[in-house]
């Protein structure tokens, strides 16, 4: 079993890095571009009896920073 | 008096912090990250400044997990003190010790200069050798020292006198100028600016040294 979990800062929390990515897109002329968010993608391979439970675990306890960051689960 | 620095893999402020202990009269140990205990009669445990684990996931995610932290937290929560400079302030938010987080710099670049900072509070055994107003300079040298916390807990940190430092120049965004937070018992101070390196007259600074000292005063035995 896969399990893939997407971690993105929280709307309200500023992303420097894509409002650079969005500066960068409107420079090279990509003008239809309102707003860029840069989250990061983990890739989980997991034991047969995973439970979506147990990621949410590891998301709370690990992978995401719930002060700042969500997260979503995607199990594959 | 004994103060524990921890060194993680990646952390390189360590010594400084060992040395500045020193100066003011402690008794350091050096304690590794895979330990799962601190050393028996620690007064103080510092947190230093560095990339543990490579700054991996997010900077202080790895090292807040590693057997040393958990012996951490316990210090803390039997009313233990302690001090994380930069990747340590990070490591302290990331362990719940401390509350909000560090975010990426709001120019996105690595700042490495001393900076002003103003002491908000003298009411602590960090900064009780400072008057509240006080300006003093001490560097910087981060990538990640954009202060984040939500309204309520800004409103809990003003009203409870636990924002310890501001800046007197923003250099990262930081929210409301913050530099150093004190937890809610005032024992644990986390802060982005290193005191460790105003700490000597080599170091061309020395407006550092006061907090060591006050902590001395604090922790020497009656």
């Amino acid at each position: 079993m896969k399990a893939r979990v997407h971690v993105m800062l929280k709307n309200g929390v500023l992303d420097p890095q894509g409002e650079a990515v969005r500066h960068a897109l409107g420079a090279m002329g990509f003008d239809q571009v309102e707003g860029v968010r840069q989250g990061k993608v983990i890739d989980l391979e997991l034991a047969e009896g995973a439970t979506e439970a147990d990621v949410t675990q590891m998301c709370e306890k690990l992978l995401a920073n719930t002060v700042i960051e969500r997260y979503e689960i995607e199990l594959v | 008096m004994r103060a524990a620095v921890i060194v993680f893999p990646g952390s390189n402020c360590d010594r400084d912090l060992a040395v500045a202990f020193e100066q003011a009269g402690f008794q350091v140990d050096m304690v590794w990250h895979k330990d799962a205990a601190l050393p028996e009669g620690v007064d103080i445990v510092g947190v230093p400044g560095g990339f543990s684990y490579g700054d991996y996931l997010r900077c202080g995610a790895i090292a807040a997990q590693s057997p040393i932290c958990k012996a951490v937290v316990d210090h803390t929560q039997r009313g233990g003190y302690a001090l994380g400079i930069c990747n340590g302030f990070q490591i302290l938010t990331e362990t719940g010790i401390l509350p909000g987080a560090l975010l990426r710099n709001a120019g996105l670049k690595y700042i490495c200069r001393t900076v002003g900072l103003k002491v908000q509070t003298s009411a602590s055994a960090f900064t009780e050798g400072y008057n509240a107003g006080d300006v003093i300079g001490i560097p910087i040298a981060h990538h990640d020292g954009n202060y984040f916390a939500d309204d309520a807990t800004l409103d809990q940190l003003r009203d409870q006198d636990r924002v310890a430092f501001t800046y007197t120049e923003n250099p990262n965004g930081s929210v409301g100028d913050i530099a150093g937070i004190l937890s809610e018992n005032r024992r644990v101070l986390g802060m982005m600016p290193h005191p460790e390196r105003a700490a000597d007259e080599g170091h061309g600074g020395t407006d550092g040294t006061a907090l060591f000292r006050a902590l001395s005063g604090v922790l020497a035995p009656a």
